[in-house]
């Protein structure tokens, strides 16, 4: 049980990366990004189709591919999400949808349906493990996921909380008209916060490509995993993003345990147990999701 | 040349007209007093002038400079500042963050985070304090401390002893007193006429979007801008001051 344990923290760590850009840009700009999948996916072809036709290592790919996710997200914010955003909630939402539509499309013309992995360009880094106390075997690449999952989100802390761009992105994020008037480009800030998203997707999508296999369309099962985190730890919140990331690993790794096909289940419970707890103690309920009459009378 | 030069100034909210062309000026180190019943478009034209409202036609001339089509944060830059109403302090953060924020626009100048705790020392204590955790005068304190920390050539102040105790109030104004008498050029948009009158140097007088009476704080009577308040009387003492 130990190890299970210890398997879903680290795997946790994967998936507070991969939510991380998720619960970022959503607490910023209000968008959630359903092509969020689709680009940590198009980030790892990135680097395969450097590792495998130009014989650059995934780790050194990312010097190349990271600035790359920083320009789209950039782009995608100041072109795409900016305007689409001035048309209510819901159309940023059917336009990232419509983006992952076209990234998956793109992808599979270019690389065909195979399954493709990371993992033949980082050596034995993909199957290496420490032998812990208690015969517990915990691979290094794990390892490695985690630590940076929790420098990033740290990094990410202290650049929101110790710098004056950090502090921008907070006031626009707060109250965007009120930013302005103190001085701060919002516009600038939200396409500065979409690029530092986007730079998390594409550590994200490296991860996903080195511990696993990924094709043109797993972008959607890398998003539920994201969204399920991001719910589980709070959207919004950095810190809760790690302890969200680990509660879904750990209830797929017990999910698992249970029944040899519980694994996706594990986390899908966990996720609708805290979604209709925080829908509970919002006052919202399943009243309130569902629309129906409070049945007081007036 | 006038610090800033409101030349026949439209605003519109939807198919309401804010304010209807106004026109008026300020010189440097000036104390300008807007006054007016709710709903007379003082606070439009206020936040016209910070770059909050896009203006429908006529000119906002700051510094030389035509402000037209400027977004808020370029005109921050400037040297525009607006305290809002309401304060819209950025609760999340501390009294501190909110004020190194608006250090945003990069404006060199005498304004640093321990002038402003010298300046409302009241706020000495709560500077790591959360904005939203603030009393009414705190949080009064912060937003203009927030404006000064740009450094600005205009303040804007709108409507800064709203919701504040009468005690909370006088501190306020005592603190503005200061800022006035360093030479720092104010707009104060005020309900409290004897308050208004009392620390400018000019007034105007707005009634459905118009300028109804403008002139020289000393020079106009509390009746006139009682009578012009209420619609009861029309571009009487002084006209729109040069």
């Amino acid at each position: 049980m130990t190890n299970q344990i210890v398997q879903g923290i680290l795997l946790g760590g994967y998936y507070a990366l991969i939510a991380c850009g998720l619960s970022f840009m959503f607490s910023v700009m209000r968008i959630i990004n359903l092509a969020h999948g689709s680009l940590a996916v198009l980030s790892a072809f990135a680097l395969w189709l450097l590792a495998s036709r130009f014989h650059v290592p995934p780790f050194y790919g990312l010097a190349i591919v990271l600035p790359l996710m920083a320009v789209i997200g950039w782009a995608l914010q100041r072109f795409l999400l900016e305007r689409s955003a001035r048309g209510g909630a819901l159309l940023p939402i059917l336009t990232t949808f419509g983006l992952a539509i076209v990234i998956d499309n793109v992808l599979f013309e270019q690389f065909g349906a195979d399954t493709r992995s990371l993992a033949p360009f980082i050596g034995s880094l993909s199957y290496d493990s420490w032998e812990w106390p208690g015969s517990i075997y915990v691979g290094k690449l794990a390892v490695i996921i985690f630590v940076t999952a929790v420098v990033l989100l740290g990094g990410l802390q202290l650049f929101l909380t110790r710098t004056g761009l950090g502090r921008s992105i907070r006031a626009t994020s707060e109250d965007p008209d009120t930013a302005g008037l103190v001085g701060v480009d919002a516009r600038r800030a939200n396409a500065l916060a979409a690029a530092i998203a986007m730079v998390t997707v594409g550590l994200a999508g490296a991860f996903l490509g080195m511990r696993a296999t990924f094709d043109p369309y797993a972008g959607a099962t890398q998003l539920l995993f994201a969204f399920e985190a991001a719910v589980i730890g709070g959207a919004g919140s950095l810190w809760g993003t790690l302890v969200g990331g680990i509660v879904l690993a750990l209830a797929q790794t017990l999910g698992a345990k249970i029944h040899p096909q519980g694994f996706l289940i594990g986390g899908h419970v966990a996720f609708l147990i805290v979604l209709f707890i925080r829908l509970s103690t919002s006052g919202l309920g399943l009243r309130g999701l569902l629309h129906l009459p409070t049945g007081k009378t007036p | 040349m006038s610090l800033l030069s409101i030349e026949d100034l439209v605003v519109r909210h939807g198919l309401l007209q804010a304010v209807r062309g106004v026109s008026f000026s300020v010189e440097r180190g000036e104390t300008l007093a807007l006054v007016g019943a709710n709903g007379a478009g003082k606070t439009t034209l206020l936040r016209a002038i910070a770059g909050a409202h896009q203006a429908a036609s006529g000119r906002v001339i700051f510094d030389g400079t035509d402000l037209s089509g400027v977004p808020s944060h370029e005109r921050v830059r400037k040297g525009v500042a607006l305290v809002p109403e309401g304060r819209r302090l950025f609760v999340q953060m501390t009294v501190e963050e909110n004020l190194l924020l608006g250090r945003t626009a990069g404006r060199r100048g005498d304004w640093s985070v321990e002038r402003v705790l010298e300046t409302f020392p009241n706020l000495k204590p709560r500077r790591h304090a959360k904005a939203g955790h603030l009393s009414g005068g705190e949080q009064q304190a912060t937003a203009i401390g927030r404006a000064l920390m740009s450094n600005p050539h205009l303040l804007l102040l709108d409507e800064v002893s709203l919701g504040l105790s009468p005690l909370v109030v006088d501190r306020v104004y005592a603190s503005l007193r200061g800022l006035i008498n360093s030479g720092t050029t104010i707009i104060l948009v005020e309900q409290d006429l004897n308050r208004a009158l009392s620390v400018s140097n000019k007034v105007i007088c707005m009634l459905e979007g118009r300028v109804a009476l403008a002139g020289d704080s000393k020079n106009v009577s509390r009746d006139e801008v009682t009578r012009a308040y209420f619609g009861l009387h029309r571009n009487g003492a002084g006209g729109v001051p040069a």
